[in-house]
């Protein structure tokens, strides 16, 4: 198919992992224990896992599965709203795929659905708004939800919403931020990371300066990395490259999407409707300041959150859950104590079992190959 | 007879009686269901001459929407019984239709459905010999469900069972996969595509008497219909207790299909088939089997699509094209769009 399958080409990868050989024995230090990668975001690990990614690599790479899964890493508590905000007999509940099965304290929102609440899958904020458009009697509130990737269209659907007047249409904004939350990782004490990929789609939006401090603070080499399995192993060449080069700075692979300067038209409606919050709680990481936003007094009237009660209760993570270990790469996901005993992707514990794109599902789902291949290497 | 179902047709009464003469005695056409007697009586000579086992399976067909391109639920509520009955080896004879219908189903909707019914069973040489009708409250059901029972005869000799399958077997689809899915996804109207993909949904009687007589000891054989390739693979790794290996690039899938899957991050493998079925034969036994559906128009594109070995024991290993290696295990519920 084109377009798709040159970048799956297997001769292609061959030569990009040959050519990573060659570069580790340069990397000071790289016999003395693995190099860690992290990608930050769960699209990247999807594909690592689908492609079997892991095994093709050399022992000496060791690629961390970071915390940029947004289904993932919503608190219990957040759940709990959507479940309570989407039982209100007035209200259309809707929300993306995958956010449906994110169980909540006492239910997901699939339960709900079961039970009663009318719960509606979209594909995105405009099907939303069409509903509310078809249903004036209704309220439909939006599950807005993502990264920088997915706040474009959202923001732009409210601006649509308050351009045509339409007054049964609310967010239940989830949106949160990748910036503070790449610092929360660099700023903690166990952290072993040596380089990072960065986000595509999350690039695309906001371009490359925001991630300069990872390299010019921290140090770290940072690669903007596509979505196909050779988009990877590129970025893995080329930050492996920076490494033997002893050097450090943002490159772009995934220059065929992402402008250096990133969606300055995205950014501007973003701009205009949220506004950080103080503080966002995040599932298996704590609370990050700066790592979500809100929407702008100006549209309160579009905001679920203002709209109607909702509990807002903060449910602490399970203690025996280790989620937060696995995301700095301290651990790897089987090393866990509840790991595929009491934490499977039928009764997630933790943040990382939830979607197909958290590191701990994705290994159970896939990876038991890979599992095997690392015990073998370490032991 | 115009407009729609009311309750009085489910009551017992002349319009139920003028519903059955009419619609389905009249649409089904065949000696045993015009008897009109409670229940289809059927000569045991003719089904010993047959073979030395009844199968015998039912199930129930919900689809939404009622028509889809290149199908519809009666061609669906026909092909599926009766290709749970090939895939035992069974050669599907007879099956009965109980219909519950919502009130307010416009009457055209049924005879459509009818007609439809009666063509896929003429294709797949049985004959609908009794049948049930309920009518319930608007609301109570949706327009139209279906049960099919079918009942097949399996010559003697043939073992096929999902246990059968040993190292060095060889595994065989026999067409594209996920058309089915994706058809269904299409039709839902969440994707308005301009190449639609039509539905794969074919009887599998035929097909299968071809390859029994090319090959009369196939070891394992089913349809992939919910669950996929995948879950069919699953079963088989399972119940044998060993490991089946899948190619990648063997794998027969439609551009659009995977066009359709890209978009919505969903995975070919776990998409729904009605007119595909999966089957693992001894490896000598490959090639003549291939060749035997490949002949077959349901089995043109037939592929063989990878290989049993010892171990990891019951597990499914694809081979990507790209090089590297995944297992390939039962999805944990729906499969959902993700969300970027």
């Amino acid at each position: 198919m084109k377009f798709v399958d040159e970048f799956r080409d297997p001769d292609k990868a061959r030569a990009l992992i040959r050519e990573i050989e060659t570069l580790l024995p340069q990397i000071p230090r790289a016999d003395e224990r693995p190099l860690q990668i992290m990608e930050f975001c769960g699209g990247h690990t999807h594909t690592i896992f689908r492609y079997g990614l892991e095994q093709m690599l050399p022992g000496a790479i060791e690629l961390v599965h970071g915390p940029g899964c947004p289904v993932c890493v919503l608190p219990m508590g957040r759940v709990d709203d959507c479940v309570a905000l989407a039982e209100r007999p007035e209200v259309i509940f809707t929300t993306f795929g995958d956010a449906m099965r994110v169980p909540g304290s006492k239910k997901s929102l699939l339960q709900a659905k079961a039970e009663g609440a009318d719960v509606r899958m979209v594909y995105s904020p405009l099907d939303a708004l069409a509903l509310a458009r078809a249903n004036p009697d209704r309220e439909v509130i939006f599950f807005a939800l993502g990264f920088e990737t997915t706040m474009p269209s959202t923001a732009l659907t409210v601006l649509a919403a308050e351009r045509e007047g339409i007054d049964n249409f609310s967010l239940f904004c989830n949106h949160i931020t990748t910036v503070p939350t790449i610092k929360a990782i660099l700023d903690s004490p166990d952290m072993q990371i040596d380089a990072f990929l960065a986000p595509g789609h999350v690039s695309m939006v906001v371009g490359e300066a925001p991630f300069r401090f990872v390299a010019e603070d921290y140090g770290k080499p940072i690669v903007v990395t596509g979505f196909e399995p050779l988009d990877i192993l590129q970025s893995l060449w080329m930050v492996i490259r920076q490494l033997a080069e002893g050097r450090c700075e943002v490159e772009n692979q995934y220059r065929r999407i992402v402008p250096p300067e990133g969606n300055s038209a995205g950014l501007e409606a973003v701009a205009k409707v949220f506004e950080l919050r103080e503080f966002f709680e995040w599932r298996g990481l704590g609370s990050i300041d700066h790592s979500g936003v809100r929407m702008r007094e100006e549209y309160a009237h579009f905001d679920a959150e203002r709209k109607f009660p909702v509990p807002s209760l903060k449910i602490a993570d399970p203690r025996s859950c280790q989620c937060g270990e696995v995301l700095k790469g301290v651990i790897r996901p089987w090393e866990c104590k509840v790991y595929g005993r009491q934490c499977t992707p039928q009764t997630p514990m933790g943040a990382l079992m939830v979607s197909s794109e958290g590191a701990c599902a994705a290994y159970y789902q896939y990876g038991r190959l890979a599992v095997e291949a690392q015990r073998g290497k370490t032991g | 007879m115009n407009g729609t179902i009311t309750l009085a047709h489910g009551a017992g009464g002349r319009a139920m009686r003028e519903l059955i003469d009419t619609l389905f005695v009249g649409g089904y056409g065949n000696d045993l269901l015009a008897a009109l007697e409670d229940q289809a009586r059927l000569e045991l000579d003719a089904l010993v001459a047959r073979g030395d086992r009844l199968a015998f399976t039912t199930d129930s067909y919900v689809v939404d929407p009622l028509f889809f391109p290149g199908g519809d639920i009666g061609k669906l509520a026909i092909t599926g019984t009766v290709n749970d009955l090939a895939v035992g080896g069974a050669r599907p004879l007879y099956l009965s239709c109980g219909m519950i219908l919502e009130e307010g189903l416009p009457l055209d909707t049924l005879r459509r459905v009818v007609a439809s019914m009666k063509a896929t069973a003429e294709e797949a040489g049985v004959q609908i010999v009794t049948g049930d009708t309920k009518v319930v409250h608007r609301g109570a059901a949706d327009k139209l469900f279906i049960n099919t029972a079918g009942i097949g005869v399996i010559p003697a000799g043939v073992d096929i069972r999902a246990a059968r399958a040993r190292p060095g077997d060889r595994i065989l689809v026999n067409g594209w996969i996920g058309d089915h899915g994706a058809a269904i996804v299409d039709a839902r109207g969440e994707l308005a595509l301009d190449n639609p993909v039509e539905t794969d949904c074919q009887p599998l009687g035929g097909l299968v008497e071809a390859m029994l007589a090319a090959c009369p000891d196939i070891h394992c054989l089913r349809d992939a219909t919910r669950g996929g390739l995948a879950g069919v693979l699953n079963e088989f790794a399972t119940a044998s207790g060993s490991a089946l290996h899948i190619d990648e690039t063997a794998l027969p899938i439609r551009d659009t299909v995977r066009g359709v899957c890209e978009i919505l991050g969903l995975d070919p493998l776990y998409l729904a088939n009605e007119g595909k079925l999966v089957a693992i034969v001894a490896p000598e036994d490959a090639e003549p089997v291939l060749e035997a559906m490949r002949a077959h128009p349901a089995g043109r594109d037939a592929a063989i699509i990878g290989e049993v070995t010892e171990s990891p024991a019951g597990s499914v290993i694809l081979h990507t094209g790209f090089g590297g290696e995944r297992i390939v295990d039962l999805l944990v519920g729906e499969q959902l769009p993700r969300i970027c």
